[in-house]
């Protein structure tokens, strides 16, 4: 049995000696291989006696197992060593950039839109819309301003030049988004509730005044709709705007020819640190106007007024966005400035809802 | 409209502090927008008395003086030279800050001796420029706080001047009276009655009056005046400058003073007219003449040209008074009249509104009569101002003569006192609902209420409750729930159009462009490089010549927008917006585009090159994506029927048959150069509204069917012309085994002057790979290869080209 340690002893020492693949595959052929020296040895056993073969057989097969292994395991070994010192050539610098990748943005008005179609929705609101060339009919007539009310020319409108031969009076660029409130009611009578987003536009530019802006009109027509209901609506709207536990309206008498009674909303807030709080402090923000449908205006939209009745608000989208995320000039949301689109952009899956936050 | 304190209170008794007044404006409806309250800066001051006074042990021209102050007796070193044992003096104490001298004082030691505040001089508390003493009041009481006494004794210097926003509803808040009966409706005082003054004239005015016919019926009902000779024109009394001052108005003299005062007073705007210069013995209340221009110097100094539909006062000789609006320099009053004629009318606001409007005068007698004046109180209120020339100017005054008529306003409406609970949210007893439109001057009979003549805006019984409510204060309205429309969850609510637009806008983004929103109207130049600029989307009157037509497109506007942002230093950009186009004029001709834009590079510089020039496919693929997020088919034709802003051979349009879906390419470098943008400049612009709707109307997917059959995928080569189109060949592909063929793929175009040196002048090669996709068995070399030729001859056939070898 001698012969055998010292054969053992001998591949093991060459398996662990081995450098390389191709040198193990030497030993594992010297010792193994068809003409290898235990093969040999395995082969010599068929001349033994039955007795000697049994033993002996026992013996070799451990050792070739034995042998068998400490390759497998020196090969894995060689493998991992190589592939480690792979791994060392390797080295990338990793503080690299990334590959570029676009990076687009939402404009605050269509993401501010799309807050307010989140709210109204879930309160049962649609989205109306309207043209932005319109009749003079539609834009004052209809929402009781007559053509020489003096609110008309409160609200520097804008003219469609109008050619010699057309005896009509010329259309607007329409001056608030109150005229969809008579299409949405035209086309589709009561009850009714919708909101009407888009732009407008007033003979107006400086510091705070572009000559195009964003409304958002609400309206709410059924039988028994009260201002207690436009007061707990707004409410609502603004809690859930500003995003805040809670909010304090008052409202203050006012007039707009369309609605009656008519009042101006405050909001109460906090300058403190020339940072806007909602919801809190000593101060009042005047954010809407809003008031009950004018009788007159629900007639000249097909709604009979002694059956109907309901609130209309009107709000600056450009303003409550301001308001919201702090943006401070009105101007800059039509020069498209990338820098400004950037900081005050948002992202493009930032799709606002009510059950993850609307600005979260 | 602005008015004082004082002012207010010659109409209403009350005690209320300002602050209560302010609050109550606002709350009203009349909102405060200034209030210039000159007591505030002297609130802290008291009046004290010097109980003895001493030479300074150290200083010849100062006194020791022991003051008597609601704090005790104090030591205060002065030196005024009438400060002397006994004087009732106003004590600024430590920390109190003191106008005049712009100082905040402190406990001070003036050469050794303590001294605890100061007495001050008229100059340093800013009453007037005297400052040869400190102040020494005939009365008063020690601790008494100066304010109130300067309120009794001289309240004009106390007198808080209000600033109020008054809407188009409430002409008779245009007059002090008006705010005064908001405010004892509201429970703040008690509105005191008006003084009547019924002058007897003692000789029949020379200057008769009389209304065109054409006037009575509409521009002017009523017109009435008298003359009062011998008056003396010279400046008005303190009392009436320091008011009108106060108010921002310039004092001229009694007379024109006289009116202006009834103007804010009582909004009773009145004209005097210089006797003297009026030419025969008659106004004449008639349009201007149509026959010839008539033109007046109006009392600004400018020539006014009148126009036949406006109101004007004439004599014999012309046009003396733009009716209602503005008076005529020449008929005008100066120091040196002594007769004059009063003038006190009814005018319809309408006509003034658009003489006024035509004309740009801008008056507070325009302002007031295009509001609308009480026209009851024309008579009144010409009496009223009679008795106020005569007792300042003097004089005496003729009888009054007058055409027409007060206009009748009369109407009532029924007063129903649940309305208000049903359309406001607010419970207030009827009796008070009653009591409220009383003391705003309603007449009650039974369940009718007649409005009071100085409220021309009350045409409804909404009316009514709107005062009943904004009396009680609407800051008292609980909010009351909305109920839901449906219970449950609620149901979509945007149209298919509106989801549509807001896929196209988060696409976009999501592709990397981002979202600008830029002006509705743009200049003339860029609205005609873009097909646009006619007269019918032009605006009479642009705010700038920027904006002077609505856009055709929204590529100008991004291309403007581009051109700033490359002088900002950006080379690199996409810009995108969605919103509306305006084809023509009317209504409606409005059409909503997703608009993207690409300048520059698609990437910034990087280590890994990643960097280089936008160019056409970029648009395309994008302009591709968008159409897949709305919906769009996969299968649509690309036509070169592109308009002339875009680059004739490198843009196309992307249709369903007619309907043109979206457009892409590079932007017209002659556009860009006009622009000034510098390119090159791909695009694409969608038709939100021309993708068609899903045809499907239900969620439910098409089942997905998966082969287990190994799909073959073959390459081909053809050479063909150059302007042959890869998509002609692609289609011609598809098209020869409908069933077997999965998919074609241009991998390779080989153009230029190699490929043509390799395959000859005038040609190229396209290379692409078919898929096929067999549906029931393996398929063998023979049925590959017959497909195969079947493509190699359906392409050869539609491209013209051949197999390249």
């Amino acid at each position: 049995m001698d012969g055998l340690d010292t054969l053992k002893a001998k591949y093991l020492t060459a398996v662990a000696g081995a450098s390389d693949e191709s040198a193990l595959e030497e030993v594992r052929l010297a010792a193994l291989g068809k003409k290898g020296e235990i093969s040999a040895l395995m082969a010599s056993l068929g001349k033994m006696d039955p007795d000697v073969r049994k033993a002996a057989g026992a013996n070799l097969n451990l050792l070739k197992d034995e042998i068998d292994a400490a390759l497998r395991a020196k090969k894995a070994g060689l493998a991992d060593a190589a592939l480690d010192e792979r791994l060392r050539n390797e080295w990338l610098d990793v503080t690299l950039p990334g590959r570029p990748r676009p990076q687009g943005s939402i404009h605050p008005v269509s993401q501010v839109m799309e807050e307010l179609t989140a709210i109204f929705g879930d309160m049962g609101f649609a989205v109306a819309e309207g043209p932005q060339i319109e009749s003079d009919w539609y834009n004052f007539d209809a929402l009781n301003i007559p053509p020489e009310h003096p609110a008309r020319q409160e609200h520097d409108t804008f003219f469609m030049a109008r050619a010699a031969d057309d005896a009509r009076p010329p259309h607007v660029l329409r001056t608030h988004t109150s005229p969809v409130q008579i299409r949405a009611m035209t086309a589709q009578g009561a009850p009714i509730r919708v909101i009407a987003p888009g732009r407008v536009y007033r003979m107006d530019m400086d510091q705070t005044h572009a000559p195009m802006f964003h409304q958002v009109e609400g309206l709410a027509i059924d039988r028994d709709i009260s201002m207690a209901n436009l007061k707990w609506t707004l409410e609502e709207f603004c809690r859930a705007f500003f995003e805040v536990p809670s909010v304090e309206l008052r409202f203050r008498a006012s007039h707009f020819p369309f609605t009656e009674p008519s009042a101006e909303v405050d909001i109460r807030c906090s300058w403190e640190g020339g940072q806007l709080k909602i919801g809190q402090g000593d101060s009042w923000l005047e954010i809407l106007g809003s008031g009950m449908v004018h009788p007159k205006v629900l007639a000249a939209a097909g709604v009979d007024p002694a059956k109907w009745q309901g609130f209309a608000f009107g709000m600056g989208i450009d303003r409550i966005a301001m308001l919201k995320y702090g943006i401070p000039d009105l101007r800059a949301f039509f020069e498209s400035d990338l820098r400004w689109l950037r900081h005050y952009g948002f992202a493009a899956l930032d799709m606002p809802d009510l059950p993850g936050g609307l600005s979260s | 409209m602005k008015f004082t304190l004082s002012w207010l209170k010659d109409h209403l008794d009350t005690s209320a502090p300002i602050e209560a007044i302010t609050e109550a404006l606002t709350d009203l409806g009349l909102e405060v927008e200034e209030v210039v309250n000159p007591a505030a800066r002297l609130a802290p001051f008291t009046l004290a008395k010097i109980v003895h006074a001493e030479k300074h042990p150290d200083a010849d021209k100062l006194r020791v003086c022991r003051v008597l102050t609601d704090e005790g007796e104090k030591q205060i070193v002065c030196g005024a030279p009438n400060a002397r044992e006994g004087i009732t003096v106003v004590l600024c104490k430590p920390g109190d800050y003191v106008p005049g001298i712009d100082v905040t004082l402190g406990v001070g030691k003036i050469r050794g001796v303590e001294s605890h505040g100061m007495m001050a001089s008229e100059r340093e508390l800013e009453l007037s420029d005297e400052h040869n003493g400190i102040i020494e009041l005939p009365s008063g009481e020690v601790g008494q706080r100066f304010v109130d006494w300067l309120a009794v004794n001289r309240p004009a210097t106390v007198d808080p001047m209000i600033h109020i926003k008054i809407t188009p509803n409430r002409p008779d808040a245009l007059g002090v009276r008006g705010v005064a009966r908001d405010l004892a409706a509201r429970g703040l005082g008690v509105l005191k009655p008006m003084p009547a003054a019924v002058i007897k004239g003692g000789f029949p005015s020379p200057i008769g009056v009389a209304i065109d016919a054409d006037l009575k019926t509409k521009g002017c009902p009523h017109f009435a005046g008298r003359t009062i000779r011998g008056v003396t024109n010279g400046p008005s009394p303190d009392w009436l400058q320091q008011r009108l001052k106060a108010i921002g108005l310039r004092p001229i003299s009694a007379l024109v003073d006289i009116t202006n005062y009834f103007t804010y007073g009582l909004n009773r705007p009145l004209h005097v007219f210089d006797a003297n210069s009026i030419l025969g013995n008659q106004l004449f209340v008639r349009f201007a003449k149509s026959e010839e221009v008539e033109a007046l110097v109006a009392l600004d100094g400018k020539t006014y040209e009148m126009r036949p539909t406006m109101m004007v006062i004439a004599d014999a000789k012309g046009v003396e008074s733009i009716a209602g609006i503005m008076g005529g320099e020449v008929s005008g009053c100066s120091e040196t009249t002594t007769d004059v004629f009063l003038e006190s009318a009814f005018w319809d606001p309408i006509t003034i509104a658009a003489t006024g409007r035509a004309l740009k005068i801008n008056s507070d007698a325009r302002y007031r009569f295009e509001r609308g004046v009480d026209p009851a109180f024309t008579l009144a209120g010409l009496d009223l101002a009679t008795q106020m020339i005569l007792d300042l100017c003097g004089g005496e005054a003729s009888d009054v003569v007058q055409d027409g008529a007060p206009l009748d306003v009369s109407r009532a409406y029924k007063l129903d006192p649940a309305r208000l609970i049903s359309l406001v949210g607010m419970d207030i007893p009827e009796a008070v609902q009653r009591k409220t439109l009383e003391d705003l001057g309603f007449t009650l009979r039974g369940d009718m209420a007649t409005p009071p003549t100085w409220r021309p805006d009350v045409l409804g019984e909404a009316d009514l409750v709107e005062e009943v409510a904004r009396i009680a204060s609407l800051t008292k309205l609980q909010g009351r729930p909305l109920p839901r429309v449906s219970t449950g969850v609620p149901r979509p609510i945007l149209t298919p159009l509106q989801v549509k637009e807001r896929q196209a806008r988060r696409t976009i983004a999501a592709l990397g462009y981002n979202e600008c929103v830029t002006y509705s109207f743009i200049d003339a130049e860029a609205a005609r490089l873009f097909g646009g600029g006619a007269d019918a989307v032009r605006i009479e009157n642009p705010i700038s010549s920027e904006m002077t037509h609505m856009r055709p497109d929204l590529l100008p506007g991004l291309l403007r927008a581009a051109a700033r942002n490359q002088a900002r230093g950006f080379a690199d950009m996409a810009l995108f917006e969605v919103g509306p186009t305006f084809a023509g004029g009317e209504p409606g001709e409005q059409n909503l585009l997703a608009c993207g834009l690409l300048i520059g590079a698609v990437a910034p510089r990087d280590p890994f090159g990643s960097r280089r020039a936008v160019d056409v496919f970029d648009a395309k693929a994008d302009a591709e994506a968008v159409l897949a997020a709305l919906g769009a088919p996969a299968r649509v034709q690309i036509t070169r029927k592109v308009a002339d802003w875009w680059h004739p051979g490198r843009s196309g349009a992307i249709g369903l048959g007619p309907n043109v879906m979206a457009t892409f390419g590079e932007v017209h470098p002659r556009v860009l150069q006009a622009m000034g943008v510098k390119g090159p400049a791909v695009a694409f612009s969608i038709s939100v509204a021309a993708v068609p709707l899903p045809k499907a109307k239900t969620p439910t997917r098409a089942a997905l069917t998966l082969s287990d059959l190994q799909a073959v995928d073959r390459d081909f080569a053809f050479v063909v012309d150059t302007k042959v189109e890869a998509l002609t060949a692609v289609n011609a592909a598809l098209g020869a085994d409908k069933s077997l063929i999965d998919s074609v793929k241009v991998f390779d175009q080989f153009t230029g002057e190699k490929a043509e040196a390799q395959m000859g002048v005038g040609k190229k090669s396209i290379a692409f790979t078919v898929r096929l996709q067999p549906r029931e068995k393996t398929l063998t070399d023979a049925e590959i290869e017959a497909a195969s030729a079947k493509i190699v001859e359906k392409v050869s056939k539609a491209t013209g080209g051949t197999l390249r070898s």
